[in-house]
Parts: C-alpha cells; structure tokens; sequence
C-alpha cells in the first residue's frame, strides 16, 4: 500500500499548516544530523579539531530541534486531536525526532574522538570506514526522503539496505580486531575505531527505525519481522 | 502548504483597507431615524390600545348605567280584607296539591281589582296593570294564611310608575308617584321578578330567567355535541388521516366551514332538523344542534393547531417505549393539546353564545311566557331575548334590554373564566 | 482505548441484510448489511445526511410514522424478520428501545416516566412491583440517587443530562434487548456527556447498544465497532482502534482526519 494523503486538504487549514511546518523542522533537523555525521568523518580524516568541536555545537542545535518538535507534536494532538493517517504521523513525528536526535548523538560521539586519536598511526581497516559512514549517512538521508514524499516503497528498501552498513561493521570488525592482534602497540586506537564503527552501525539501525516509522505512518501497518543477518550489536553473536 | 494566494490573505487585505466610519454624521442620522421610527411605532400601539379601552369602557358604562335599572322595581300598596272578600276561606284550602284550584274558584282578580278601585279609583288604572293580581295569588300561594287576614299587599306598579320613580317621564305619572310616595303607599326593590320570570308584555313584569334557561340547555347541547365531535376530527385528521386529495378537501371544507355566515347555518338547521327530520321547532335541541354545527369548524381548527403543536419528540418518546398510536394520542398528545383545544372551544361557544340569526330561522323567537322544562319544549336565547325586547315599542324595555345585557354578558363571562380555570388546570410545559 | 474486539456469529443480536430504505422515489439507504452483537457497542457515524440516523430508525421500525417511508432488504432480531407481518410493531419497540437527539421526557413526574413503560405492557403486577421497577431503572442509568427523594417532581425540571439518563431510565424499564441511541449527547454539555458515556459503558453487555453519533471522539470512546456511513451506504464497518487508527477505505480516512468536503 503506497497512498498518500496530500491529495485533499482539512477542512481545518490551519492543521495542514502545523503538519507542514512539522515536516519542514523534521527536515531540518535530519538535514543537521547528516550534516554532523559528514563533518564527524571530515574531522576524523582530517584530524581537524575545529571541526570537531563544530560538530559537538551542532548537537546542540539538534537537541534544541528536538525539543521544539516534541512540544508541537504534543499541542498539535492535545488542540487538533488527530485521527487515523493524521495521528499515525505526528506519532511517528514525535518517535524520529528522537531518533535523530540519538543519530546527532553518535555523529558528536565520533567527533569527540577525533582528538584522542592518535593520527600518525597507520590502520589499515579504519580505511574502510569512510565509505561505510557515506552508507549509513545515505539511509539516513534516504529514511527522511521517504518521510518528506510519504513513501512506503523507499521506507522499505532503507530496511533492507540497513544490511550493507551491518556488513560493514562485521568486516571492519573482524578486520580491526585481527589487526589489534598482530599489532598489540594499535590497540587503544583500534578500540576507538572499534566504538567508531559501532556508531555507524547504530546511526544505520536508526535509520532504519525512523524507515518503520515511516512506513506506520502510510500505510497503518508495522513493516514486520523480516530477515535481518546478524544482530552485529553483540560481538558475541557475529558470525563464527 | 502555506499558499500565499490562499483566501485567508485576500481577506486580511479587505479587511485592511475597511473604510465605514461608524462615528461619522450620516451614521448618526441614520441611527436617530431609527429611534424615531422605534418611538413612533410603540406611540401607535399604545393610542390603538387606549382607544379600544376607551370604547369598551364607553359600552359598559352605558350598558351598566341602563340595565341596572332594569334590576330594580317599584310597588304599591294595596290593603284587602281577605277575610270578608273571600267569604272565610280557610288557609286549608289552599294548601296541597288542589291549592291551584282552590285559589281559581276564589276569583281573587275580581277580590284585588274590587280593592285597588276602593283604595285608589280614577287612577287604579294608571298605576296598576291588569295582570297585577297575579302577585297576590303568588303570594297566597307562598303563605296561604294571608287568607284569613286583613292586610296590605304590595303590587307591583305599571311600568310608567316604575320609571316615574327612576327618572324622568310624562309629568302626569311623575306627579301620581309623588303623591303616591308621600302617602307612603310605593316603595322601590330589587326585581327579583325580573330573575326569575319569562317574558310578558308589561316591562314591569318580564323575565330573562327563561331566555337564560334556554341559552343554557342550548349550549348544552352545543357543547355536548361540538367538543366531542370537533376533538374527535381534529384526532383524526392530525394522527391518522393519509395525505391524499380526499384529505385536503375534507380541511379546506372544515376551514371554509368555519367562515360560512352563521344565518346559512340557520337555514341548514330549518331544512334539515325541522323538515326532513321533524324535531320540535323553537326547541333547545334544534338550536343546540345548528350552533354546534356551527362551532365544530371553530374547535376543529383548535384542536388541529394544538395537536400539531404538541412536540413531535413527546410523540416519538412514546412510541419508542412501545405505545400503540391510540395511547399516544390519548395518554401524551391529548392532554398536552387540551388547554389550546379549550381555548378554541371557549372561543366557539362564546361565538355560539350571542348568534342570533340562526336561531331566529329555526323559530327560536316565539313569545313565551314560562321557562323552557326540557330539550325539546320551545325555547328561546338571551341574545334572541335581547333583539325581541329591543324592537318593542314601550320604552320600559328599554332597560329591560340592557339589563338582559349585562345577564348575557355575566353568564358569558362565567362560561369563559370557567374554562380558562379548566385549562390553566390543564396545561403543562414540557 | 477499546482493543476488546469479539466476532462470535452466535452472539448477534440484530442482523441486517442488503437493507434499502425509500423516501418516496428518493434511496436514502442503499444495501446495508451489518450485524449488532451484545458484547459490543456498535457506533454509527458519518456526516449529515448520510442516512445513520434513518438506518437507526429502521432498525425498530421508528420511520413507520413517515408515509413515505419504505424499506426493502431483511432486519431480524433474535433471527425474526422485524418487518414481517407476524412481528408486532408495539412489542418489537419495547424490545428494542430508543434514546433520542434531544431529552424528552414527559411532562409528568420522574415516576411516571419511567413507570410509562411497564403499566402499558403490563409488567408490574402491582405497586411494589413497579417501584422496584422504577427504583432499577433509574439505579441502572445512574440517576437514582439524584433523583429519589423527588420522584414527584416534573421530569422536565430535570437539568439536560439527567433528563437524557431520564430518557435511557425509561428505556431500560421495559426491559429491552436492544437499545438504540440517535446522538444522545449532542444536546448536552461535555460533563452531562461524560456521564451518558460512562452509562453507555455500564450498560454494555447488559443490552445490545448501539450509538448515532456526529462526534468521532464519542464513537471513539464508547464504542467497540464502528460503522461509517456516507451518501446511504455503508462504507466501512470495523473494530473501532482500527478505524480510527488504520481505517482502510479512503472515504472513511478522509471523514475521520477531517478532509471530508
């Protein structure tokens, strides 16, 4: 089911108004939020502190957005007491202002360990990484594209693209940790690029959370239980 | 979304360049034009309400002033030896149920007319009528023991002398009435006669009793036959009757009905119930019955306005705990539609009340002399009472005519008060 | 919110099937196909004109009253055909009550309103008996301990809500089955609605209740099913958190968010 309810208007104008300016915030702020994943990884390749702390003041903006979005979301169901569609995309508003605010999270998370890495050593699988935050970066750019156009198909295939990002971070992983192994003297920057990579992951999984959200909001149904590979999260549970 | 050609901001802009100036002289004079027109119309309404006031209370002090007089009567007094005139009859005789008889074979007549010639002579018949011996007989016939007395009898006085004692007449009775004041011989009272009695040719000794009793038998049976009757159609045709051609004729029917001139409902009244179905001419009964055809039209259309008036959600509140139509109409919708269906009838009867020319086609003019006893005896009405005493040439009636006025206006207003009693009793708000 | 959701067969009440409904030439309802089951509060909502209100109605043949009126399709209570000859109209309005748009009592004393029902029918044998009956129906609606120590008094001095609890007081005396309520609450204030509701919910279960409504909010509230009308159809029906959450036909939606017109 792919509808959209652009098509008529409320009654109400001043409903489609507030929808419209919730919309507009959400952009914004996941426009932020892969802003500040995009810098994080600048800084990282760059060692550029400035950079950094650039990053560390935009989560505050994002904090700041996230904010401003929960309250409209409450006002608008407590004054215009949505139903059906309306009220599935404020609730899924008020969730993916959350999430992205935890993705802002992990872009500032990364860049706070710009400055403890030590920058002169050479690490091999950390050259993977770029390419792996450019993936996730894109679900979360591609997670928001379907919340902007309403767009159920998109929402899908960001769910099953979630799996390139996982497969990133199993490789990174088990690559880094080898690396560590013949190169005991990496192992605290390894660690880093370890904890990197993991934020990346879970930048991904939220993208796929707001992608579900995206897809409650269209169509009324959850996206349900599919095949997802690994569960990367735990170590312990990756591929033998 | 935020169109900037939207309505909303056409509107701001109409809005912005608004230009009436309450405040400015034309609105001012517009405003005092408007307040004149305001005093004006409430000047008019109260002049048109004091110049009815003015009228009605123009015809009840003429009517009053008039009738009262009516009311009171004036006798002379007349000594008679009963016991030698009659040769000693005992108060025996006249006592019981041969007392009628007893009294005739007295020829008292010729007792009173032997003994008003001695008292007064040359004027005994300017002052007395020669019906006034029948007081005497009425009088023994209420205290027989007169019979063997020497007393003195007050006669009631011809009509000339009454009206010597309450105004202005020839000066030949006013003179007689002086003299026969001084002498102490006239005195005047209240004409219990006059309530209790039927019509007569001296307007000293009529009656409206009679025409009263028959107003009241007559509306009797109006009302007896119109209420039901009219309630019953107005059910009908509110609840039941389909919507159809026949329908709509039959209301426009009613409601023509109630407009046709009461004297074709007169003559309807003298083919139908007098010729074809041969029912007792100048009788209550025909009258009740012309009137009551008359005044169904009137509580048909009451009724039907005050039963549509009753709140459909009364009607549906009913049916929805399960009552029959039958319950509804007569558990919810009649009693909530009775005070406008009495006022409609108050208004039909009192309408029937005063009609003359009906009744005047069906022979409800007959002189009569005694008080109808039944439905069916000849009859006649205090309106009918009010146009024969009017036509008369002795100008006693004259005050007899106001007096039967104010009769008919009191019994009217009686009737009246009764039935808004009824239906303030009734009435409920819902 | 109400996730109870029952779809037993045995338990409907009330089934309708391809039901039209004439006003002279004009369909005002066109193939209306539903079941009413006692575990449930079924609400009927829609705009104006879209014909819940006249389906109500045809529902214990209330719209015999218009001449006009004409109803095709088969309505069975308890599976008996309501329309068939052998049905009496008097009997089935008894069984299957009514609570109307505006409270109308009658104008007579808060016993006689409620003891209207029973004398007619014949369901009190005598007085004590139709004091209990009174004293359980008013305990039923909710209204009798406001009530009782002025059951004299004029029903219709009664504030608006009580005269609605009144009027379902009424209602629930002849012991119905069925009770049809045409937007009970629209005339009254949202505290006096608040009570109806909460009555509505106690009477759930008790009587096979079912709900005209112009308020999604109230339907949404009181209602475990809910039927959508529109231009005398019925365009969708359903547990009541699905439609309001997820209904599936685009009409419903649009009514529902407000993009109706």
């Amino acid at each position: 089911m792919n509808t959209t309810n652009n098509s008529t208007e409320h009654t109400v104008k001043a409903f489609d108004s507030d929808i419209s300016e919730m919309r507009g915030l959400i952009a914004e702020i996941g426009g932020r939020a892969e802003k500040s994943i995009s810098l994080a990884m600048k800084a990282l390749a760059n060692n550029d502190l400035d950079l950094a702390r650039e990053v560390v003041k935009n989560d505050k903006q994002i904090d700041a957005l996230e904010e401003k979005i929960d309250r409209m979301v409450i006002q608008t169901i407590a004054l215009r007491a949505p139903m059906a569609d309306d009220l599935r995309e404020l609730v899924a508003t008020l969730k993916i202002s959350g999430v992205v605010e935890r993705i802002g999270d992990y872009a500032k998370n990364i860049a706070k360990r710009v400055a403890v890495i030590d920058n002169d050593l050479h690490i091999e699988p950390a050259s993977l990484l770029p390419a792996m935050a450019q993936a996730a970066s894109q679900l979360v750019d591609d997670a928001l594209t379907a919340y902007a156009t309403r767009d159920a198909d998109l929402a899908d295939q960001v769910c099953e693209r979630d799996r390139v990002v996982d497969d990133f971070y199993n490789t990174i992983f088990r690559s880094l940790v080898t690396h560590m192994v013949d190169n005991p003297k990496h192992i605290g920057a390894g660690a880093h690029f370890l904890f990197i990579a993991k934020n990346l992951e879970r930048i991904g999984d939220h993208a796929t959370n707001v992608a579900e959200m995206v897809y409650f909001a269209v169509t009324g149904e959850n996206i349900g239980e599919r095949e997802r590979g690994d569960n990367p999260s735990d170590p312990l549970y990756s591929e033998d | 979304m935020n169109n900037p050609a939207s309505p909303a901001s056409s509107e701001t802009a109409m809005i912005g360049s608004r230009s009436t100036d309450w405040h400015g002289e034309a609105m001012q004079k517009r405003i005092a034009r408007r307040y004149a027109a305001e005093r004006r119309f409430k000047y008019l309404g109260l002049s048109a309400i004091v110049i009815s006031s003015l009228f009605l209370a123009f015809l009840l002090f003429v009517m009053i002033g008039n009738g009262i007089k009516g009311f009171s009567t004036t006798q002379v007094a007349v000594p008679i030896d009963f016991a030698s005139a009659t040769g000693g009859a005992s108060p025996d005789q006249i006592r019981g149920e041969d007392a009628e008889r007893a009294l005739n074979s007295l020829d008292i007549s010729g007792i009173v007319n032997t003994a008003i010639e001695i008292e007064y002579g040359a004027d005994a018949a300017d002052i007395f009528t020669e019906n006034s011996w029948t007081d005497v007989r009425d009088a023994l016939l209420s205290n027989p023991d007169m019979i063997g007395e020497n007393t003195t009898v007050w006669l009631t006085a011809k009509s000339e002398i009454d009206r010597a004692a309450k105004d202005d007449t020839d000066e030949k009775f006013e003179a007689l009435y002086a003299k026969l004041k001084d002498a102490g011989k006239a005195q005047s009272g209240f004409n219990w006669g006059f309530l209790t009695g039927a019509d007569g040719t001296d307007p000293a000794r009529v009656g409206i009793w009679g025409a009263l009793k028959g107003s009241i038998i007559t509306m009797l049976v109006t009302l007896a036959l119109a209420f039901p009757v009219g309630v019953l159609a107005a059910v009908y045709l509110e609840e039941y009757a389909p919507s159809n051609r026949i329908t709509d004729f039959i209301e426009v029917s009613i409601n023509n009905l109630a407009a046709v001139p009461s004297i074709i409902f007169g003559l309807l009244g003298l083919v139908v119930f007098l010729s074809w179905l041969e029912l007792p001419r100048s009788s209550a009964l025909v009258g009740g019955l012309v009137l009551a055809l008359m005044t169904m039209p009137v509580i048909v259309i009451a009724g039907r306005n005050s039963i549509k008036s009753v709140p459909p959600s009364i009607r549906e509140a009913a049916l929805g705990v399960g009552a029959s139509p039958v319950q509804v109409v007569f558990h919810h919708v009649l009693p909530l539609a009775l005070p406008g269906i009495m006022t409609g009838t108050i208004i039909g009867m009192a309408r029937a009340l005063g009609e003359t020319a009906p009744l005047l086609m069906i022979g409800m003019r007959a002189f009569l002399t005694s008080p109808p006893q039944g439905l069916t005896d000849p009859s006649t009405v205090l309106p009918v009472q009010i146009y024969l005493w009017s036509d008369e040439v002795n100008r006693g009636f004259v005050e007899k005519t106001s007096a039967a006025i104010i009769v008919l206006l009191i019994f009217l207003l009686t009737m009246n008060a009764f039935a808004i009693y009824l239906r303030n009793r009734f009435e409920t708000r819902w | 919110m109400n996730t109870e959701t029952t779809n037993i067969a045995s338990s409907n009440k009330m089934t309708t099937r391809n039901v039209d409904v004439f006003y002279g030439e004009k369909q005002a309802i066109n193939g209306v196909s539903i079941d009413i089951d006692m575990e449930n509060v079924t609400a009927f909502i829609g705009p104006s004109g879209c014909g819940k209100s006249t389906f109500l109605r045809t529902m214990n043949r209330m719209n015999d009253t218009i001449p006009s009126c004409r109803v095709t399709g088969e309505i069975t209570l308890d599976g008996e055909d309501i329309y068939a000859p052998s049905m009496d109209v008097v009997q089935l309005r008894a069984r299957v009550g009514m609570v109307f748009q505006k409270p109308n009592p009658f104008p007579k004393s808060i016993y006689d309103n409620i003891a209207y029902g029973p004398r007619i029918h014949g369901l009190a044998s005598g007085k004590d008996e139709l004091d209990q009956i009174v004293e359980k129906s008013l305990q039923r609606a909710g209204l009798w301990n406001e009530v009782k120590d002025r059951l004299n008094e004029s029903g219709t001095a009664l504030s608006g809500g009580q005269q609605q609890r009144l009027c379902i007081a009424r209602a629930i005396a002849v012991d119905p089955e069925v009770i049809l309520m045409d937007e009970p609450c629209s005339a009254l204030d949202p505290i006096a609605t608040a009570k109806i509701e909460e009555l509505i919910h106690e009477l759930r279960g008790k009587y096979a209740i079912v709900i005209v409504t112009h308020n999604m909010q109230q339907a949404a509230r009181v209602s475990q099913r809910t039927a959508f009308f529109h231009l005398g159809t019925m365009v969708e029906y359903g547990d009541t958190s699905e439609m309001f959450t997820n209904p599936q036909e685009e009409r419903t939606r649009d009514y529902i968010t407000g993009r109706y017109g």
